[in-house]
């Protein structure tokens, strides 16, 4: 491995030279660890995740990392991964579907705790009959918990994200996790083009001290959060301190906006602003509609497309903003509960606007035409559908 | 730093609470006190909420005289009865998730030996045996097979007794408790023989009757812990309550079974032994 040397964030992510690679989703979280300054990774197996902790592995061996191990099974790393960073350390781990399920309660604990770690989710179906085909149905389940929750498009929003995560989750004023989360098998087994900054050089370490909470670490009087008795009895002073608590959890997420915009130029991203007609998407999707708003300015149709890079904290006023005069909002999405839709409808003052679809799920693509079709329909165009033999 | 962190700032003595005062002057910090000296300095835990006559409670409370290095010693916990008391002790205390305490340990150890690497920051995880060997068994037993450097010290009282008296993997066999409405219908879990199979270093299983055969093994559990690998402990604290134990009975209950199946059994290996040879050896020249 290279010396590393140690640069600002704001350096890393927004001012250095990059070089143009081409390669997998799971090789560009990996390219973010290296430059991320990471103390410890745990692992553990599950498809599609695998690669990315492969590879973070390999990092250790050669001395990116100081500690690395394979855990017994999710709910083990994702607890694990709270004594490390309550120990100081700076931690990442990685998951997929069912294994995000497992984790689940260490994972939406951590917000509670103030873990800054950074958490990747390469998405994957969790329902029965097993499948290991990309699905974010996940997703819905992290959005009521605290977390930060990125979702990455393509493999360089993978690097961009993640390698911001680290700074964003330290922040004195957020100290949140922050998810990673992106299509499994579209994003991190496909390549794409990712422009890296040098390796030879990291994030400042995590300085555990510059904290809302301190770590547990015998340096420093610890913060007790389990110690004082009215936390544990069923009286008004206990609800109130619990109460207290989820409320500057939820503040501490409003407050990682300004960190976003700073590291990632914003929680959304427009094309087209003017439009009559928007697609809204997050993620893969998102691509699909990049597509799809690059067919219609083919054919002379004037529709936008909304990227929306941060699920919490949600653009909510970007989006009122950005969609007031629109006609019709179509939301495609890779899960059938249409949760984006559900979120954008609640967004908005006009919802009867929004379109709840097209919606893949359990694996399936997203084909151009299926937005294409709403698209369509939003400007009153009958269009005869093609019939492949 | 340890003892930096609890000493009082200058000027601020006056400002502080009297207990917390007493706690650094007449308290255990930087030094070793003989744990039959109770009630002679401040104990790190003297208040807690749990029932009269529980022996879960005194066990703790002998377990904090016992610290060899309070002041550098983090104890985890889970769900459960321990965690009344363990949160009320003067020593940093982790509450994580149902059963996670060794997987929590073991994160928090390795980021301790990543930060300073050369001091001794002893992790202590004190949960029952319904976090131990029920819910949080996978990551147990998990813990020792990589030989994570902590100590585990289950304090065994039979019973999931701060939810109400539930059946638990230690429970004995045929005893009729809440969710065994017609009898246990397996025997109580060896964990004892678990924990040498799984790769601890030092195993005790104590009936704790013994106040300085209490402290002796905490200790040893703690030292061989920092150098070799991970300890176990199986204590056994009844449940005076859910077992229906008559108060005054307690220490009489424990004695009985210290006869039958919680008699005292310490196994270590070669390697700890000969450490332990070692620094008693020292510490007995010391004294003369």
């Amino acid at each position: 491995m290279p010396e590393q040397k140690v640069v600002e964030a704001e350096h890393l992510l927004l001012e250095a030279p990059r070089e143009r690679k081409f390669i997998t989703g799971s090789q560009a979280f990996a390219e973010a660890v290296k430059r991320a300054n990471v103390d410890i990774a745990i692992a553990y197996p599950i498809t599609p995740q695998s690669e990315t902790m492969h590879l973070v592995g390999d990092l250790y061996a050669q001395g990116y990392l100081k500690d690395y191990y394979r855990a017994e099974e999710e709910y083990g790393a994702m607890s694990a991964i709270a004594g490390a960073v309550r120990g100081g350390a700076r931690a990442f781990t990685a998951t997929s579907g069912p294994g995000l399920l497992r984790g689940l309660e260490a994972i939406v604990s951590w917000p509670g705790h103030r873990i800054p770690a950074v958490l990747g989710v390469m998405t994957r179906v969790v329902n029965a009959p097993l499948s290991i085909q990309p699905d974010n149905v996940e997703l819905a389940y992290l959005l009521h918990s605290g977390l930060v929750v990125l979702h990455a498009e393509n493999q360089q929003d993978v690097f961009d994200f993640t390698l911001a995560g680290f700074p964003i989750s330290e922040k004195v004023d957020v100290y949140l996790p922050v998810v990673v989360a992106t299509e499994g098998f579209f994003v991190t087994h496909a390549k794409g083009y990712v422009d890296l900054p040098p390796e030879d050089m990291k994030l400042p370490p995590r300085d555990p001290y510059k904290a809302p909470v301190p770590p547990t670490d015998c340096e420093i009087p610890p913060a007790r959060i389990q110690r004082d008795a009215p936390v544990q009895k069923s009286n008004f002073m206990s609800y109130l301190i619990h109460a207290v608590w989820q409320q500057e959890i939820w503040s501490a997420n409003e407050r990682a906006r300004k960190w976003i915009k700073h590291y990632i130029g914003g929680l959304i991203e427009v094309v087209n602003p003017d439009a009559e007609v928007f697609i809204v998407a997050s993620g893969c999707a998102a691509a699909q509609g990049r597509e799809a708003q690059r067919y219609s300015e083919l054919e002379g149709l004037n529709v936008g497309l909304v990227k929306v890079k941060s699920l919490r904290p949600f653009p909510v006023q970007e989006l009122r903003d950005t969609l007031k005069n629109a006609k019709a909002v179509i939301v495609p999405e890779h899960n059938i509960v249409g949760w984006l839709a559900k979120e954008v409808k609640a967004a908005i003052p006009n919802s009867g606007i929004v379109v709840d679809g097209p919606k893949v799920y359990g694996g399936m693509t997203l084909p151009v035409e299926l937005i294409m079709e709403e698209v369509y329909k939003a400007f009153g165009i009958k269009k005869e559908k093609k019939t492949l033999v | 730093m340890g003892l930096e962190y609890v000493k009082i700032s200058p000027g601020f003595e006056k400002y502080m609470p009297r207990d917390y005062v007493d706690l650094v002057e007449y308290g255990q910090f930087g030094k070793e006190l003989d744990v039959m000296q109770m009630g002679q300095f401040k104990e790190l835990v003297e208040e807690h909420p749990m029932c009269a006559g529980c022996y879960m409670a005194y066990f703790i409370r002998v377990f904090y005289a016992a610290l060899p290095k309070p002041e550098d010693t983090i104890v985890l916990g889970t769900a459960g009865c321990a965690r009344l008391a363990l949160s009320q002790a003067a020593v940093p205390f982790i509450y994580g998730n149902y059963g996670d305490t060794n997987a929590v340990a073991s994160g928090l150890k390795r980021a301790l030996s990543i930060r300073f690497p050369d001091k001794d920051k002893d992790v202590v995880v004190m949960a029952g045996d319904g976090g131990l060997m029920d819910i949080g068994f996978g990551m147990t037993m998990h813990s020792w097979f990589r030989r994570e450097k902590f100590t585990t010290i289950m304090v065994d009282n039979e019973v999931y007794g701060n939810t109400g008296g539930q059946e638990s993997g230690m429970s004995p066999k045929g005893i009729q408790l809440k969710m065994a409405p017609t009898g246990k219908k397996f025997d109580k879990i060896n964990a004892v023989e678990l924990a040498q199979t799984a790769g601890c270093v030092y195993v005790a299983r104590i009936s704790p009757t013994n106040p300085k055969r209490i402290a002796k093994v905490i200790r040893r559990a703690i030292l061989a812990a920092r150098k070799f690998g991970p300890t176990f402990i199986h204590a056994y604290t009844s449940c005076n309550i859910e077992y229906s134990i008559p108060t005054r009975e307690v220490l009489a209950d424990a004695r009985q079974r210290e006869k039958k199946d919680f008699k005292f059994y310490e196994w270590m290996t070669d390697e700890v032994k000969e450490y332990f040879n070692e620094i008693e050896k020292k510490a007995k020249e010391v004294k003369s």
